[in-house]
């Protein structure tokens, strides 16, 4: 499957990564040559076979609805490349 | 020195009961052995003064007879795992000032068993590389490498880990493994190494790579050794929702048994891949000569889904990794790049933040997922997994576990594999484990005709290490292994 320029570029702005527009090319076609090795992947018949993301078999555990942890935003704080008045700064969203 | 950095932590233990040595002197001797090597690149951060408190801490328990199972053996840490106050980089530019406010699951173990941090090791960027290069801090170089005069890769994505400890420069050392980030870096650093069955370890405070495969391990000289870090490392934790709430057996007892009558081991036939070297075969024939000769059956196996499995790793691990790197917007921690909208800065905080090799594959993962690709890619590359997981069932109806090769060559040269496919074909013999959930081990079995380590890999089904262990120590007895240190 090809991957043109285009797509590269949508493809980097929902993944909210910058790529200068004279990267486009050498990455599309990085892109579309793993992608291209992936495709081998349609030659497996797979219908009737259910899609796995748990392999252990586990079923996900649930707990009461209670809080058992937090009060302690100062400590969550402490990595911020910038915080104030106990919040985390981000530039103004709305005009 | 030399004496003590040579052995083992059960050698070491024994010494400390019998007050051959201090745990500060153990403690020094290993410190000395990391400062000695530093052009070996080890260390993303050396925690030096705190591996000395611990050692007085372990030594005033072993002096009151209160020591526990790890006191006064001195670990290293893949700086993937969260060490609170300690800082914890993921070896990435987007985490270079991140110090965790928490200690993840596995290290606390650690800590509660006696043991002594020397520091964070370096691996590849968000443990996503196969040779340790797309550390931010530059890769680790193998201790191997003075066997022929040019710098090796050390493997990846645990290559710190594997080479501090066949170095002589820790006794041991934790380790995680999506697609063979434990097995194939011990097996280029002739050293052991063990992934448990996926939920074994907690997942707990580990930075997330891809969550369904993910899993801590231990790396050490021994296959004793790892079984006992196994016992600390393992256990159930309510705080990570894939973790196993299953008992922890003593590893170790499973250890040193040399009879395997009765035991079935399977050779797969799709791991003879064309173009593998002739050591590579001749190694696997010794490997099972060897299981053959302790009484174990030798039957010839098929796991026909073996060459899909890597297309598939690179769908669902990409996959994952989008969605859990997406936390990293300059935000709550790591680095900013500051701009006066959002959107901008979020973007160009992770064009900067993150290496090459990160973003390749947070964009292959972004582009399977979206919109019109997800059924074609994502979904049909879980459904690939699941038959991938069917043929090891099948087979594990005829014997207890599978020997493979673990990597399909010896260490390769800092910088001589710039395609990534390429690159991704070290794990051709890791990755289906994985997918699969199942216990995996990497033993150092021979030497290369350079002269470089070369490993088995023992394959086992999900919870059963022990059987793992044992065909493991078996190995480990015959191959009589020469360790560099």
């Amino acid at each position: 499957m090809p991957i043109d320029k285009d797509t590269v570029s949508k493809v980097s702005n929902l993944a909210r990564i910058k790529i200068n527009n004279n990267q486009l090319e050498k990455i599309s076609k990085e892109l579309e040559a793993v992608m291209g090795w992936i495709d081998s992947l349609s030659e497996v018949e797979t219908s009737g076979i259910e899609p796995v993301a748990n392999v252990t078999g586990q079923k996900l555990p649930l707990r009461e609805d209670k809080v058992t942890d937090g009060g302690y935003s100062d400590k969550i704080l402490n990595n911020a490349p910038e915080k104030e008045g106990g919040f985390f700064v981000v530039p103004k969203v709305i005009e | 020195m030399s004496e003590i950095v040579s052995k083992t932590i059960l050698q070491i233990k024994e010494g400390l009961k019998k007050r051959e040595y201090s745990a500060l002197e153990v403690t020094d001797a290993f410190i000395s052995a990391s400062e000695c090597n530093k052009k070996l690149n080890f260390y993303n951060t050396f925690t030096k003064e705190k591996a000395l408190e611990m050692a007085k801490t372990s030594q005033s328990r072993i002096d009151s007879g209160e020591d526990k199972i790890l006191d006064g053996i001195p670990i290293a840490i893949k700086d993937l795992f969260c060490t609170e106050g300690t800082l914890t980089t993921a070896s990435s530019k987007i985490l270079g000032n991140f110090i965790p406010n928490y200690e993840s699951t596995v290290t606390q173990n650690l800590w509660d068993a006696g043991a002594i941090m020397l520091g964070k090791v370096g691996c590849d960027e968000f443990a996503m590389g196969s040779s340790n290069e797309t550390s931010f801090f530059g890769e680790v170089i193998n201790p191997w490498s003075k066997v022929i005069n040019k710098n090796l890769s050390p493997g990846g994505s645990s290559g710190g880990s594997a080479a501090v400890v066949s170095a002589g420069a820790a006794l041991a050392a934790t380790g995680t493994d999506t697609g063979g980030s434990i097995r194939q870096p011990a097996a280029f650093c002739g050293v052991t190494g063990i992934k448990p069955t996926y939920g074994r370890c907690s997942r707990w405070g580990i930075i997330a790579f891809a969550s369904s495969l993910d899993q801590a391990g231990p790396i050490t000289k021994t296959v004793n050794d790892s079984a006992l870090m196994l016992n600390v490392m393992s256990g159930f934790d309510p705080k990570d929702s894939t973790s196993a709430n299953k008992n922890t057996p003593d590893f170790l007892k499973a250890c040193g048994n040399f009879n395997l009558k009765n035991l079935k081991v399977g050779i797969p036939k799709e791991y003879q891949i064309s173009g593998m070297s002739s050591e590579i075969i001749n190694l696997w024939e010794t490997g099972y000569g060897w299981l053959k000769d302790r009484g174990a059956d030798i039957i010839e196996v098929s796991l026909p889904h073996t060459k899909y499995a890597l297309p598939t790793y690179y769908v669902i691990a990409p996959a994952e990794a989008s969605s859990n790197l997406a936390r990293y917007d300059g935000v709550k921690y790591g680095y900013r790049n500051s701009q006066n909208h959002l959107d901008d800065l979020y973007a160009n905080t992770r064009a900067d933040g993150f290496g090459n090799e990160v973003k390749r594959r947070i964009l292959i993962g972004t582009y399977v997922l979206s919109a019109g690709y997800y059924d074609a890619y994502y979904r049909k590359a879980q459904r690939v997994r699941n038959l991938i997981i069917q043929d090891f069932n099948k087979v594990f109806k005829d014997v207890d576990v599978i020997l493979t090769p673990t990597t399909p060559s010896a260490a390769f040269e800092v910088g001589s594999q710039q395609d990534p496919i390429s690159m991704y074909m070290n794990d051709v013999f890791t990755v289906p484990a994985s997918l699969a959930g199942l216990p995996a081990m990497s033993v150092p079995s021979g030497l290369s005709t350079n002269g470089l380590p070369l490993g088995l890999q023992i394959i086992g089904k999900q919870f059963d290490e022990e059987n793992v262990l044992k065909v493991a120590s078996n190995i480990e007895d015959q191959a009589k292994f020469p360790f560099l240190n």
